[in-house]
């Protein structure tokens, strides 16, 4: 692996048909590999996710993250387009599922495709990485630390509703990526979510990091944890590398 | 954590933007992950004018110790203006 990688930003087909804004990274000398779907947090399109998404590039996957505040706030900032979105009440899920699926296809047309697609998220993007493959046929889904899945927090917009009664519903193999001091979400809600995937035999694995709260991947806040970034960058390398086949 | 919970203040006044002074028509008021600020949750303050654009924006990402410091003291200004004014 040389990491070397292009990226740029596209155009890509999204729900409903809507031609929304995306970053792209793939890899460059790479003749074929897996794909990632990566969504960003709730502070949006921002730089941090961008870097993320070239990870994956330098790592041998294609990454597509689609700007899910597009449609309201072309051109903004990211965090004007943030904030615009969070005024609106949020983006609703059924755009994010339309947006991801949007995404995926794009991935699997890409010259070099293998075909595989995986999707991960952070933050809310976690919730909506769950979401997304409980909703599409994915081949690996990473949840970040992802509230509200089991409970919605108080406050929430009335259309945010949990999603574990669509774990029946759950397309391909979970990685969950969780911090032990985190409250949204507590280490007994992943637990429950993990129960809850035991009995209808959906595969998944989950961590959870000691002295590691919310956000423990974002290099850019305080709530970076160094060792549970690491460790948690080799998990993601290793269950990608398994289901999404991708060369390292 | 993503706290999803948001204040909504209708709005009368201007603020400067990046493009300098508009009317305010709305101020969004939560607690959550800041844009800028070294924290891992701010008070945020989004006073805004969504007619104008998503850009139309003064933000300010306060500590809850400054924004509660903040609410006080603008309790006191306004109780210290002449009978009448405020």
């Amino acid at each position: 692996m040389n990491e070397a990688l292009t990226a740029e930003t596209v155009m890509m087909k999204a729900h409903d048909g809507a031609e929304v804004e995306a970053y792209l990274a793939r890899p460059d000398g790479v003749e074929s590999f897996g794909s990632v779907v990566v969504i960003h947090h709730l502070p949006g399109y921002d730089s941090a996710t961008k870097e993320i998404t070239r990870k994956f590039a330098a790592h041998g996957y294609a990454a597509l993250m689609p700007n899910l505040y597009h449609r309201d706030s072309p051109g903004a900032s990211p965090d004007d387009a943030a904030a615009a979105a969070r005024a609106k009440g949020g983006v609703p899920d059924e755009q994010v599922v339309g947006d991801a699926g949007g995404a995926a296809a794009y991935l699997r047309g890409l010259p070099g495709s293998n075909g595989k697609v995986g999707v991960i998220g952070y933050c809310s993007g976690g919730r909506q990485s769950f979401l997304v493959a409980c909703s599409l046929q994915f081949d690996a889904a990473v949840d970040c630390y992802g509230g509200a899945v089991v409970h919605v927090p108080e406050g929430a917009p009335a259309s945010m509703k949990p999603l574990i009664g669509m774990s029946e519903n759950l397309s391909c193999p979970l990685l969950g990526l969780f911090g032990a001091d985190d409250q949204f979400p507590t280490p007994a809600e992943t637990a429950e979510l993990s129960r809850t995937l035991d009995t209808f035999a959906k595969p998944h694995e989950f961590h959870t990091f000691n002295g590691a709260g919310h956000a423990f991947f974002s290099v850019d806040r305080p709530s970076y944890r160094v060792e549970a970034a690491v460790e948690g960058w080799d998990k993601i390398w290793a269950f990608f590398g398994q289901h999404l086949a991708a060369g390292e | 954590m993503c706290t999803y919970s948001t204040e909504h203040v209708p709005a009368t006044g201007s603020g400067k933007g990046a493009d300098g002074w508009f009317r305010l028509s709305e101020v969004s008021v939560y607690f959550d992950h800041p844009a800028h600020a070294l924290a891992d949750h701010t008070l945020n303050l989004d006073f805004i004018n969504p007619a104008k654009g998503p850009s139309a924006r003064v933000a300010v990402e306060l500590t809850a110790q400054t924004a509660r410091d903040l609410a006080k003291a603008i309790e006191t200004a306004l109780a210290a203006a002449p009978p009448g004014l405020a």
